[in-house]
């Protein structure tokens, strides 16, 4: 039964939106098909040119040649050889850092996340709208604001300096706090807490509980139960959050250029100075085209590990 | 999921306090950072550092007077009312087309419409920079802005508006067709009303996230900067820190005042509506 059929009036007042309309097929108008892909296009539209015709440009810009304003358009492979060139190493350790970085950030907000979900899912039962909305507020609040604030906290002058400082713990402020990888990780993984806390939430609120009892009165001890029943069924909420926050983490610009100092300086900084102060659009465009086929890879193993394990486990 | 005696007695107990206090700590560690702007804000220190000293509301003041960053917050506002509604329309549409019709290769289509929220956002902005310079070549402007802010609040609208428009009985939609009314007077009479939650959720959460998004402006702002640009310009220098802080509370305040109303009117079932 779909509502198009029902919503088609039999002798019903004859608008103007409706004359127009059967210009169209009956067989058209009726179809939940042409009516639904009518709802979406202007959003799909929109995507599609915002999205899909600026990559293209993108990768496009990739391959011109740098040439002065004004001059004829020219394409050429030179970016992307400077990209795997004796000298471009620079781009390619930048290229692994910024894959490394995301890496231990996933793994820890995974590692810190899931503890509080399962809180969260398992053991809270009284005010758990209060829990949940409580959770949610920095999920909203602006990304910019709470990457700068951890420069109030770890800052020379900082809230972590001058409190050891007037404990009488230091004398002169703790340098290794700022402008280090370790930095990075810290204050992208606080970041995407919540970009984790809440899909891993949802998927083990999701688990059906009898599950847990039949494993139970099969006599499996509560570590068991964990191992070999919540986990699992909570894996797809970890491997979407991960997924999320890998890539996104990636290509953040943000945080490695208010706290990487030399060593922690992602792939974004590159593409924003090459864009910016180098003024080399057409180099820059090959260092993002790069970024993206890197992260493309990455996710595409990562999913094809997921999908082998899901196999292993149901022939098991 | 059936509850026998024993399981619902367990359901209903308290929280341990060992697991209290680690809720506690996790909520005070997701919160901690961003609660030191407004401890800040108010100290009368150009730093922000510990013993606090004096209360003062001088760098508020400074704020109200400063030309520049009013300029910077009426261009926001600007970007973010038009974004939020545009998005808000757009996923509309897509949310009625995937909770009341079958959508063909409807994965595909989800998959495109959250696209904008997976792809890095470095990737994002590096893409819109080239397609409005090298291709379309027009100038950067807040309308550049506001273009891409459409394009990452559309996610977010569609999301909202699928889980409300799933979450009502939309049989309500049917008796109206059968009542005689046709499709434009359903979705005007019946629709609209009950998704308006919504429909308000989503407006005020398209506004948050284009406010306070600071990359794809970054890329494509003209001479005009947003208030996260402002604020970026302001974190460069020591001198300028508490204004940033002041700026940080305010926009902290109105955030978490339009986030817990949203969510309140998220969690509302549509039930209490009627």
């Amino acid at each position: 039964m779909t509502s198009a059929k029902v919503m088609a009036r039999p002798g019903g007042r004859p608008t103007r939106l409706a004359r127009l309309s059967d210009i169209l097929p009956p067989q058209w108008r009726r179809s939940d098909a042409f009516i639904s892909l009518l709802l979406m296009a202007p959003a799909f539209l929109f995507i599609a040119v915002m999205l899909f015709a600026s990559v293209s440009t993108l990768v496009l810009v990739s391959f011109r040649e740098l040439t002065d304003p004004g001059a004829p358009v020219a394409y050429t492979l030179s970016n992307y050889l400077a990209l795997f060139s004796p000298e471009g190493d620079i781009y390619r350790a930048l290229l692994l850092r910024s894959l490394w970085i995301p890496l231990l950030t996933t793994v820890a907000v995974i590692l810190v996340a899931y503890p509080f979900a399962y809180i969260l899912a398992f053991h809270v039962h009284r005010y758990k709208a209060v829990w949940l909305i409580l959770v949610t507020i920095p999920f909203w609040i602006s990304y910019f604001l709470r990457v700068a604030s951890w420069k109030v906290i770890l800052g020379e002058n900082g809230v972590v300096n001058s409190f050891l400082a007037w404990l009488g713990v230091i004398d002169h402020p703790l340098e290794f706090l700022l402008y280090n990888m370790g930095a990075v990780v810290i204050v992208l993984t606080h970041s995407w807490l919540v970009f984790a806390i809440l899909p891993i939430y949802v998927s083990l609120e999701k688990i059906d509980r009898s599950f847990l009892e039949a494993a139970k009165d099969l006599g499996d001890g509560s570590m068991q139960v964990f191992l070999r029943v919540t986990l699992p069924l909570s894996l797809p909420g970890v491997f979407s959050s991960a997924i999320l926050i890998f890539v996104r983490a990636a290509g953040d610009y943000v945080t490695p250029s208010l706290f990487g100092g030399i060593s922690g300086t992602m792939i974004g900084n590159l593409i924003v100075s090459l864009f910016t102060a180098e003024d080399n659009a057409p180099m820059a465009a090959a260092v993002s085209v790069f970024l993206m086929l890197a992260l493309v890879i990455v996710v595409c193993a990562v999913a094809l590990l997921y999908w082998l394990w899901k196999k292993w486990r149901a022939n098991l | 999921m059936s509850a026998t005696p024993m399981s619902a007695t367990v359901r209903r107990s308290r929280l341990p306090l060992i697991l209290s206090l680690i809720l506690a700590f996790y909520v005070l560690v997701l919160y901690g950072p961003v609660v030191l702007l407004p401890v800040f804000s108010f100290n009368d220190n150009i730093y922000a550092v510990f013993p606090l000293t004096q209360f003062t509301t001088k760098w508020y003041q400074e704020l109200t007077g400063n030309q520049a960053m009013l300029f910077a917050l009426w261009a926001s506002i600007k970007i973010a009312m038009a974004s939020a509604i545009i998005a808000t329309i757009l996923g509309f549409l897509v949310a009625k087309a995937m909770t009341r019709y079958r959508v063909p290769a409807k994965n595909f289509f989800y998959g495109i419409f959250m696209l904008p929220l997976i792809l890095p956002t470095i990737i994002k902005g590096a893409s819109l920079l080239s397609f409005f310079r090298q291709y379309l070549d027009v100038p950067l402007s807040l309308w550049t802005i506001g273009a891409a802010h459409v394009t990452v609040t559309i996610p977010f609208a569609m999301l909202i508006l699928i889980a409300r428009l799933e979450s009502f009985d939309r049989s309500l939609e049917e008796a109206s067709a059968d009542l005689g009314m046709n499709a434009w007077e359903t979705a005007w009479r019946i629709t609209l009303p009950l998704a308006m939650p919504g429909i308000i959720a989503s407006l005020l959460l398209c506004f948050i996230v284009s406010f306070d998004e600071f990359m794809l402006a970054f890329f494509l702002s003209g001479s005009q900067p947003t208030l996260p640009i402002y604020m970026f310009g302001l974190l460069r220098f020591p001198e300028s820190m508490p204004m940033m802080l002041a700026l940080g509370s305010c926009i902290l305040f109105f955030s978490i005042i339009a986030v817990t109303i949203t969510e309140m009117l998220r969690l509302k079932r549509s039930e209490a509506l009627l």
